[in-house]
């Protein structure tokens, strides 16, 4: 099928960039042209064709060079792969579900093929042929969490359900919008919530714990989370927070356009079967200010989103120091029409 | 949106008369094809047509979890129910194609044990079944005590003896073989955690010697489905859908919402899981709270009721449905 996968880097020398059509397909977060934290649950079914939720998991232009940034980030730091020793069984629900879900999405790409217990997958972009024997950990040569989050976009991390409520009991986090998998890993969820504002006097989260532990088999669930990055570093980790922190006092109304990222995660919640865990994708997917200008309805948006935004959130979010400067510098894209509901772009 | 609405389309494939007041259902897909994988503890909700009564009982899934070919249940005749059980009974043979809900689990395996130490009343047997072939696969530690009023009545005794040996102990009430709880439960290792199913007499006994003997009340895990008791009819109004129905005697809240064609949440159908949770906006009159989810204190507010098996007494009553 179509797709080229891009050689390009997330870190260094930044060759990361977004082709038209990855463009047209970002998953824009915004449906009005505000924002405020809510329950923003809905059934992850399939999409429209060729949307980011077209696939239970999208696999796009940037697979192999997200890939070998992850590649690079757990050879540094071996930390950011963790699992409890209850959650290997959860790790293997993990495994067959993305497994059977990219040999039926993308079956020119991957192939899955079972005798019994006796499994052989194929990862055609990646070049891996692999035997092994289900639930039998050392057939792999990793965990099965790690040996197939190595291979699949996003990140994971896997909540164990006891006590009434989730353990954040494993993951792979190497993606993450500045927070530390080495640092929350065996957290409750109100423990690993503490930190968002505002969102825990609103009810939000014992609203959506209640949701979660009733979440079933056979109905995952898909919401959007946003926040802004400068430069297209996947890995903004408070780990390597002296690395990249400092790089938003260098931006100016030249380079905004170009550094300036909106980063917007597709988290999906799927319960899963032998384990009773849920496991809980974190898909992230950057776009340039001059990637989302290029749709003017996004360009508008963003403009009055950004600019009326909570001052507590930009802070939690990490923009508020350049919050004027965006502003200013969407403002030129926003001309005061009114925007259709919804985030699908409308080419003018 | 309505949880517990998914559903599978199953056809019988096998019915076996276990003994005089248990029988065993197979089902399979309809139309062939594997079951969704599950986890020991999980239930099913089987949906019946009772010569035009809708119902939907919770019953635990017995079958191997690793063996998504078909599903088992046993089903216990009870002839003073309201009519479920008898239902399976003497109605479902094989070919007749139903719909039960997608398995749901509110009484997992908590895999951080060092040991399972199980313990199962008559058909309260039937979750461990499946969490001992699971465990079995991946190398879990477990032990079963098992207490049936006499051997024809302890469904799976010796078949489950054959199969994990010393790791099953048989109880036999008829027979004057009682278990040694208080010995049990103070000879386990570190780590160990506690399951219990069966009838609530017996849950409450496990888990007050439990507690009694200072287990963590983490390591306690027990799970009783309640079947909607019977009582008297009683008039509700639906504030959102502005509609006022009549529960029957020997029908549930839920049940009524139901036949009324409103869409009201569901899982468990037997009071303990709280997803059919509502919120009540006026009440004139007596709840009866019969729920293992609501706290004391919120069953005494008067704002909360679980439709699935609580009713009401008095002059109204109105929730937002």
């Amino acid at each position: 099928m179509g797709i080229e996968f891009n050689k390009e880097t997330f870190r260094d020398d930044y060759t990361f960039k977004n082709s038209p059509a990855a463009v047209r397909r970002f998953p824009f977060p915004f449906p009005e042209d505000d924002y405020m934290y809510s329950v923003n649950m809905e059934p992850h079914v399939p999409g429209r064709k060729g949307s980011v939720f077209e696939h239970t998991f999208d696999v796009d232009e940037h697979y192999l060079a997200e890939m070998r940034d992850r590649e690079l980030v757990l050879k540094s730091d071996p930390l950011r792969c963790q699992s409890l020793p209850h959650m290997t069984l959860a790790g293997w629900d993990l495994l067959e579900l993305i497994m059977e879900s990219k040999a039926r999405d993308y079956p020119h790409w991957f192939e899955l093929h079972k005798s019994g217990d006796r499994w052989t997958w194929i990862n055609r972009p990646m070049e891996i042929e692999q035997s092994f024997t289900f639930l039998k950990d050392d057939t792999l040569p990793y965990g099965p969490l790690e040996y197939i989050t190595r291979q699949t976009q996003g990140d994971f991390t896997l909540q164990d359900q006891r006590d009434n409520t989730l353990y954040i009991d494993a993951g792979t986090v190497t993606t993450q919008a500045d927070w530390s998998l080495d640092f929350d890993v065996g957290m409750a969820f109100h423990e690993w919530h503490a930190p968002v504002p505002l969102a825990h006097n609103m009810g939000v989260f014992d609203r959506a714990l209640k949701f979660l532990l009733k979440l079933q088999l056979g109905s995952p669930v898909r919401r959007f989370n946003w926040t802004m990055t400068v430069d297209p570093l996947l890995d903004t980790s408070p780990e390597n927070y002296p690395k990249w922190g400092p790089s938003k006092t260098t931006l100016t109304m030249d380079t905004i356009g170009k550094r300036q990222h909106l980063r917007v995660e597709l988290q999906t919640l799927h319960r899963l079967p032998r384990s009773n865990a849920i496991a809980f994708p974190i898909r992230a997917y950057l776009a340039s200010f001059d990637d989302i200008v290029t749709m003017p309805k996004w360009g508008r948006r963003l403009h009055r989103v950004v600019r009326d935004v909570h001052p507590d959130l930009a802070t939690y979010k990490g923009f508020i120091r350049n919050r004027d400067l965006m502003v200013q510098w969407l403002s030129q894209y926003d001309d005061g029409k009114p925007t259709s509901p919804g985030w699908w772009p409308e080419p003018e | 949106m309505s949880a517990g609405a998914q559903r599978l389309d199953v056809t019988v494939a096998e019915v076996v008369d276990v003994n005089p007041l248990i029988k065993r259902f197979r089902f399979v897909r309809t139309g062939g094809g594997a079951l969704p994988t599950f986890s020991g503890g999980s239930h099913i909700v089987v949906d019946m047509d009772d010569a035009g009564t809708r119902r939907l009982n919770p019953y635990s899934l017995m079958s191997d979890p690793g063996q998504t070919d078909s599903y088992m249940i046993s089903v216990r005749r009870d002839d003073n129910g309201r009519g479920g059980s008898l239902y399976m009974h003497r109605s479902v043979r094989p070919g007749m194609q139903m719909q039960i809900g997608w398995p749901v689990n509110l009484f997992p395996s908590d895999l951080r044990a060092k040991k399972h130490l199980m313990i199962a009343g008559g058909i309260g047997i039937t979750p461990f079944l499946a969490q001992m072939a699971q465990l079995d696969r991946i190398g879990g530690r477990f032990e079963l005590h098992y207490a049936a009023r006499n051997r024809t009545l302890g469904a799976y005794m010796d078949e489950l003896q054959t199969r994990y040996g010393a790791r099953v102990q048989t109880y036999l009430d008829e027979e004057g073989q009682a278990m040694d709880l208080k010995g049990l439960l103070t000879s386990q290792p570190f780590g160990t955690h506690l399951y219990v199913c069966g009838p609530k007499p017996m849950i409450g006994w496990v888990l007050d010697t439990a507690r009694t003997l200072g287990w963590p009340e983490g390591a306690l895990h027990s799970e009783e489905f309640l079947a909607p008791p019977v009582g008297q009819p009683f008039e509700v109004e639906l504030a959102r859908s502005g509609k006022t129905i009549r529960v029957g005697a020997a029908q549930s809240l839920l049940e009524a919402l139901e036949a009324a064609g409103v869409d009201a949440p569901y899982l468990c159908r037997g009071g303990a899981c709280g997803q059919c949770e509502t919120d009540v906006c006026e009440a004139d009159g007596t709840f009866e709270h019969n729920d293992h989810w609501l706290s004391d204190a919120e069953k005494a507010s008067g704002r909360k009721i679980m439709p699935c098996v609580s009713r009401f007494r008095g002059a109204r009553l109105v929730i937002d449905r």
